[in-house]
């Protein structure tokens, strides 16, 4: 066989790479319904439970500078799971991914290309939320080694969450049913897992329950940045337990990354 | 062909004994299937008829039971980036929704492969160019799936699938969308098109596969399909008030002699051969 293809290279992996998150930031921006159901709900959240709710924590800490850590955790945990459990979901049932499969764009490069988006959707939510924090609320931003912490739990969470959603993605039907299925276990989890209630005024069998998902322990992770410390004695163990987090955390990532090799498909079951 | 044929190298297919079983039921029941380079193949057959799987395993979307495969001379079950880069694919189910328009999906997709076409071209090769910066889901179905052909060529593709390419298509997008075939063979692509459209298979292919259950019944160019070519004609004609018709193989010297009992012209004469209608109806009716 000679062809012109033969002495022509393959595209690079980084310049593939490069397409693919041009692709994914023009695919969530561009569609209003995402936009506003990642980006913009936990906006909503903090904007009506902020007028709604007022209790003081003691240490001067008040209701908007509690939810902060809460709220951002559920914002990265839309961005990531959410996102990633339903629109994988769709691209699968739709033949946005058989058609991917059938061209030699290398496999790694689609999932660094919905990296990239979960970082960026992340990363403008945290923003918009922290901008609404400070000028709506007054909260006060974390200090010094606090950002550190920020970083680490929000990407470690992120990351954990990410590989979390795409297994969920091939778990799912098509998009329909797993939105119908990620949204009320989310809420769930929010609820129980210190989001809206003071950590410690969620019953104990909900607390472990709640210790099993990472949004807990990047709530938790959180609330260590946005608190002050002496609020660590109102955790159950004490603590901010910030090692546990970032265990907990960091083996959610290996467990979905195994899941997520193991159970990705580029095809609707039964459709090989 | 008989199965013991080895597979021939210089084709762009090479197909032998092929089997897809779904539970215990073949889906493909045994198929062998040369496509040279450069030619259009039509594999025509009812739905269900096992197109879809056969042209999805030569893609490398589905594996096989049974039998030996060659795409451009590689097992689509392995086929890597380089394999991949030289095959353009036109699923039947289309390549999704997106919220790119066309011409960013065109662009998107030419950054796959090595030695793309200019997006530009290719779009006003099938006939979107106003529809550029349009998103898919504002297109009409019949520019709908010439987008997805767009796709499916920018990669300037040695072989193109085309699966059912114009189920769903007005008379009109139809006959258009033939000619951008046309335009595409100019360009030197094989083509691997299915199709339960009779009048596109006669139209595009150079050769014709029927599939009925699983099986390729014939191959033939589509003029002699089912012995369509040899098979006798019917002639009629009126004579003494009455409709008469007559079986011939031999259709001018019967009408020339018919027409020497005539003073003029021969009453009502008409000349028919089995259309390909006729010869496919018989052949996927039959019980294999």
């Amino acid at each position: 066989m000679t062809t012109s293809t033969e002495h022509r290279p393959l595209p690079s992996l980084l310049s593939v790479c490069r397409t693919r998150a041009g692709v994914e930031l023009k695919e969530f921006f561009r569609q209003r319904e995402s936009v506003v159901f990642t980006l913009f709900f936990p906006v909503i959240l903090l904007l009506a439970l902020g007028a709604i709710l007022d209790y003081d924590l003691g240490s001067g800490v008040d209701f908007p500078q509690y939810f902060m850590a809460g709220i951002i955790a559920v914002g990265i945990f839309g961005a990531s799971l959410q996102n990633m459990a339903i629109h994988i979901a769709g691209e699968r049932s739709d033949g946005t991914l058989k058609s991917l499969s059938g061209t030699p764009m290398p496999k790694s490069a689609y999932f660094i290309g919905k990296v990239v988006q979960v970082l960026a959707v992340a990363v403008a939510t945290i923003v918009i939320l922290l901008l609404i924090g400070v000028f709506v609320y007054g909260i006060e931003l974390p200090t010094g080694r606090d950002w550190l912490t920020f970083a680490w739990v929000a990407a470690l969470g992120a990351a954990a969450c990410t590989l979390l959603g795409i297994t969920v993605s091939t778990l799912a039907r098509n998009s329909r049913s797993a939105s119908a299925t990620v949204t009320p276990i989310a809420l769930v989890l929010e609820f129980i897992s210190g989001v809206f209630l003071p950590f410690d005024q969620v019953p104990t069998w909900l607390q472990t329950i709640a210790s099993l998902f990472p949004l807990k322990w990047m709530a938790q992770g959180l609330r260590s940045v946005f608190l002050p410390d002496e609020l660590a004695l109102r955790e159950p163990a004490g603590s901010f337990e910030l090692g546990r987090v970032a265990l907990v955390l960091g083996l959610w990532c290996v467990v979905g990354l195994v899941l997520c090799v193991r159970t990705f498909r580029w095809q609707e079951r039964g459709d090989t | 062909m008989h199965p013991s044929t080895p597979l021939d190298p210089d084709a762009a297919i090479s197909v032998r004994g092929l089997v897809r079983r779904y539970g215990d039921r073949n889906a493909v029941d045994g198929v062998d299937l040369d496509i040279r380079r450069g030619e259009i193949f039509a594999l025509l057959g009812p739905n269900g008829a096992g197109k879809t799987t056969i042209v999805e395993i030569l893609e490398g979307h589905r594996r096989r039971d049974g039998g030996e495969v060659r795409v451009l001379g590689v097992d689509p079950a392995t086929g890597d980036r380089r394999w991949k880069s030289d095959i353009g694919i036109v699923l039947q189910s289309g390549a999704g929704d997106s919220q790119l328009s066309c011409i960013e999906l065109l662009r998107a997709q030419a950054a796959y492969f090595p030695d793309p076409r200019d997006p530009a071209e290719v779009l006003d090769l099938v006939g979107l160019t106003e529809k550029a910066g349009a998103r898919g889901r504002t297109l009409s179905g019949g520019q709908r799936r010439r987008l997805d052909v767009a796709l499916g060529i920018v990669g300037r593709p040695r072989l193109l699938f085309l699966d059912e390419p114009t189920t769903g298509f007005d008379p009109e997008a139809r006959r258009q969308f033939w000619s951008l075939i046309r335009s595409l063979r100019e360009l030197g692509t094989t083509m691997l098109l299915t199709t339960h459209y009779l009048d596109e298979a006669e139209e595009l292919a150079d050769r014709v596969g029927v599939i009925a259950r699983g099986r390729l019944v014939e191959v033939a160019v589509p003029a002699e399909l089912g012995g369509r070519g040899t098979a006798p004609a019917v002639v009629h004609w009126t004579e003494d008030g009455a409709r008469r018709s007559a079986e011939t193989a031999t259709p001018t010297a019967f009408v020339a002699a018919l027409a020497a009992r005539f003073p003029g012209e021969v009453p009502d004469l008409a000349v028919a051969r089995p259309t390909l209608e006729d010869v496919y109806l018989r052949m996927i009716g039959d019980p294999a």
